[in-house]
């Protein structure tokens, strides 16, 4: 799904093919034509690309085979197919304009979409992150224990990359090698002092000097013995002794059980994607599976969970809707005081005024969470005279200050709109209605207005379905802040639904994808509800028909 | 102050006394443009002040948050120097990774953007109405969205095609083409059907086929729109956080957006004026862009939905 983009990039490559075939001969004719037209240039061009595309998509379902990801084998296979479909057969030309730019639309925002309501049903998250296999042989490297009384092994540290791995010399002088991913395998090419094996070409030998430095990732690293997980793995500590370490965790693949050596207990596969004792105990990371609707069960049923999602739902409807009537408003006013032909130096206050629009908005609310500090910042310190207002930190401050943010960022936009909007409408409109004797104010509620209304309330609806999901300015004025004293995750006053998804996914101790994809989706539900009713208020939807 | 500007000459009336009259046009003025001006500047210490507080911020050697609150009292580079010579937060590795990234999205979000929207608006296919409504709903759904989804996406073919996957480069720049595209095809969409097609029918009874049409013709005549959302794409994904600070880990990778967030994700301890410098030279050049082509920018913002 990845690979396609050089050939994409040439559509041209599609010269010599014929419009659509309605009458052969003229077809013939016309095919002729445009390739005498387009010259041999543009073929050429296209066979290399697209032979380009199949190299590569060659390379990558090779890849993807070794790695037995089958459902992405499908997918790619049928990309690749599909594009040699589209470019080699003539006729269809849109589809040759079309495929490349809709391939990246329907994998990175259609899919995505489907794949989160698929998450939602999911355990994803800290604890349930790979799969069964993974968790397995996770559980087994990490409980283990040196084994009393065993041998020790010679062994020499080597770097490659990134990846540090053991090379080992047994005691009847075979030679092995291997790594965390990698278990235990003969070698031929070492580079022997001695008894000892000391290096191998293509890797870096690590001196004691090396060894100190990474010592942290060299202590975590173990090295398995052989492909069977139960048979343990190698460790050191100095990196010149290496010890045999076994799990007390054995793993019965018919059973589906782990059995503890030592204490007995049989950990049973459940499926809640986890080992589990009789007892309830279990033995983490686990594997993700699907749970049903439990996620959602969550989001309502539990007490801590439900309040927060209640709350943040409503603030952000609130934020929303009032940083659209706060810009629009001081925009409009904004653009009926500059809309005077006698004013002076209208383009001047026009350029300062939309500077906020122009700063990168990320900037403008880091900026303004120091403007804003409660000890330290310019407004407390300096235009309050020192006053300790907690702006970003008291709930109901935070929320008018993050409002009174997005009303900085967002004005302009409305200043620059309303003010097109309000030139566009014809200066009769008013003489008529001042020799009618309506008085100015009148003239702009009855007349102004609603025809200026007519023409933005497109970009209001726009407006709103951005500010609902106006992460930046929340998450880097306030992180959302301040938290809520009674939630469990990290979500305070004034998250709004997209924050708390952030924050829940990613941030904190634990992730937990599975729940956060369940506030996505109940984004997705109300976003869809709006763009409905929106829709068929305006009529966006005529203009395709 | 605009007196010369005042189009209407008093009446005279030699009655009355020139203090009083000098009064009156004085009250005239004042409800003509006067006021407009007090609110004018009253607006514009309110958008600039920001901005010139950060200014001040990043050429005050000093560093800390307070310390930047006596605006523009000591002038010099040494902030500039810091941000630059950091190892730990390399910012100008930073700086190239956001023009690298966005760069290239918004070229390559133009050159699909307007093959599809050439299609859309020139040529009459089954699925066409399907696709031109797919691409108005898509925009009411930003990609930020699932970003759970992209993460898990990303990281499963990082583990089959690592220079694919996370942390990279490349692998940002297709997901942000994914986002960008619906969009901006739809605004394209627009812009191509302001071209009249008699000018193609022209080129085709010359016997240009299709693709001469569309390289040598039609992108020439769209270049407006082509540069508005040029820009328009590297100014978002310039913008973009969530997606960006999911994927980039490694402190070389990052984004401008998600390196200094962090660098000042406590601002009482961080080196403010540091930041301050860094945000200076990040925003310089968008400010500088937006400014310069701001007639077509905000003609382009509108274009796509008030007809």
């Amino acid at each position: 799904m990845n690979t396609h983009q050089p050939d994409t990039e040439h559509p041209d490559s599609a010269a010599a093919s014929a419009p659509e075939p309605e009458r052969k001969k003229s077809v013939q004719l016309r095919r002729m034509a445009e390739q005498a037209g387009g010259g041999i240039g543009p073929l050429i061009l296209k066979i290399v690309l697209l032979g380009l595309f199949d190299a590569l998509g060659v390379f990558a379902v090779l890849l993807i085979v070794q790695a037995q990801n089958w459902f992405m084998l499908v997918v790619v296979a049928a990309i690749i197919v599909f594009f040699n479909w589209v470019y080699l057969r003539p006729g269809a030309t849109p589809a040759k304009y079309l495929a490349p730019g809709f391939a990246f639309l329907i994998i990175f925002q259609l899919f995505v979409v489907v794949y989160t309501g698929y998450i939602g049903f999911t355990n994803y998250g800290t604890g349930h992150n790979g799969s069964k296999d993974q968790a397995i042989s996770s559980l087994l490297a990490s409980g283990q224990e040196r084994v009393e009384d065993s041998a020790s092994y010679p062994v020499t540290v080597l770097q490659q990359g990134d990846t540090l791995g053991l090379l080992v010399t047994e005691a009847d002088g075979t030679v092995k090698y291997g790594d965390a991913e990698h278990p235990l395998d003969e070698v031929n090419d070492a580079e022997m002092d001695g008894d000892t094996a000391t290096g191998r070409p293509g890797f870096d030998t690590l001196t004691f000097a090396d060894i100190l430095t990474v010592q942290d990732t060299l202590t975590e690293l173990a090295v398995p013995l052989s492909d069977d997980p139960n048979d343990g793995s190698l460790r050191t500590s100095d990196g010149r002794q290496a010890f045999v370490y076994v799990s007390n965790l054995v793993y019965d693949e018919e059973a589906d059980t782990l059995t503890n050596t030592e204490t007995g207990v049989v950990y049973t596969a459940s499926a809640e994607g986890t080992f589990q004792s009789e007892n309830g105990k279990n033995l983490y990371p686990g594997w993700n599976v699907t749970v049903g609707f439990d996620n959602f069960a969550k989001a309502i049923g539990e007490e801590s969970i439900r309040g927060p999602l209640l709350s943040v739902t409503v603030w952000t409807f609130v934020f929303a809707v009032i940083s659209v009537a706060t810009t629009f408003f001081l925009g409009l006013f904004m653009a009926i005081v500059f809309n005077n032909d006698r004013m002076r130096g209208r383009k001047m206050y026009r350029a300062l005024v939309i500077l906020p629009y122009a700063f990168p908005a990320f900037l403008s609310a880091m900026i303004w969470a120091g403007l804003l500090s409660k000890s330290y910042g310019f407004i407390n310190q300096v235009l309050f005279f020192g006053a300790e207002i907690p702006w970003l930190t008291d709930p109901m401050l935070a929320k008018f200050s993050v409002l009174a943010v997005n009303l900085w960022l967002g004005f302009p936009y409305m200043f620059l709109v309303t003010m097109g909007a309000l030139q566009s409408i014809p200066d009769e409109l008013q003489e008529a209605a001042t020799v009618d004797g309506a008085r100015p104010w009148q003239i702009f509620r009855l007349i102004k207005l609603p025809l200026l209304l007519v023409s933005v309330t497109p970009l209001l609806i726009a407006s709103f379905a951005f500010n609902f999901n106006n992460f930046n300015i929340i998450y880097m004025l306030t992180g959302g802040g301040p938290r809520f004293e009674d939630a469990d995750a990290n979500i305070g006053a004034t998250d709004i639904l997209i924050s708390m998804v952030y924050k829940v996914a990613f941030t904190g101790q634990t992730r937990d994808y599975g729940l956060a994809s369940v506030f996505s989706i109940l984004i997705f539900i109300i976003v869809t509800i709006v763009t409905v009713i929106s829709f068929k208020r305006t009529k966006a939807l005529e203009d395709i028909n | 102050m605009t007196t010369t500007l005042n189009p209407e000459t008093p009446v005279a009336r030699p009655a009355v006394a020139p203090r009083s009259a000098r009064s009156r046009r004085l009250r005239r003025l004042w409800r003509d443009t006067g006021w407009r001006h007090l609110v004018g500047i009253a607006v514009v210490i309110y958008a600039i002040f920001p901005i010139l507080y950060v200014l001040s911020a990043a050429f005050n050697p000093n560093g800390t948050l307070t310390g930047s609150n006596a605006l523009f009292s000591e002038v010099g580079f040494d902030s500039f120097a810091r941000i630059l010579n950091n190892p730990d937060q390399p910012f100008a590795a930073w700086f190239a990774n956001t023009v690298i990234i966005g760069g290239v999205t918004a070229l390559l979000t133009v050159f699909l953007g307007a093959m599809a929207a050439y299609a859309f608006s020139r040529m009459r296919f089954s699925g066409r109405r399907m696709g031109l409504l797919t691409l108005l709903l898509v925009q009411m759904f930003p990609q930020l969205l699932a970003v759970v989804a992209i993460f898990l996406l990303m990281s499963s073919i990082g583990d089959i095609f690592p220079a694919l996957g996370l942390n990279t480069k490349t692998g940002l720049i297709m997901v942000y083409m994914g986002g960008a595209l619906g969009v901006n095809t739809y605004l394209m969409y627009g812009f191509f059907n302001t071209i009249p097609v008699s000018i193609d029918e022209a080129a085709k009874i010359d016997g240009a086929g299709h693709t001469r049409i569309f390289f040598t013709i039609i992108l020439r005549l769209v270049l407006p729109i082509l540069v508005v959302v040029g820009l328009l794409a590297f100014i978002t994904s310039t913008n973009e956080y969530v997606i960006a600070s999911v994927m980039l880990t490694d402190p070389e990778n990052k984004t401008l957006a998600v390196g200094l967030y962090q660098l000042v994700s406590n601002p009482r301890y961080a080196d403010w004026s540091a930041f301050s410098a860094g945000a200076v030279m990040s925003a310089l050049p968008v400010v500088i862009i937006f400014v310069a082509l701001q007639k077509y920018i905000v003609g382009g913002l509108t274009a796509g939905s008030v007809k």
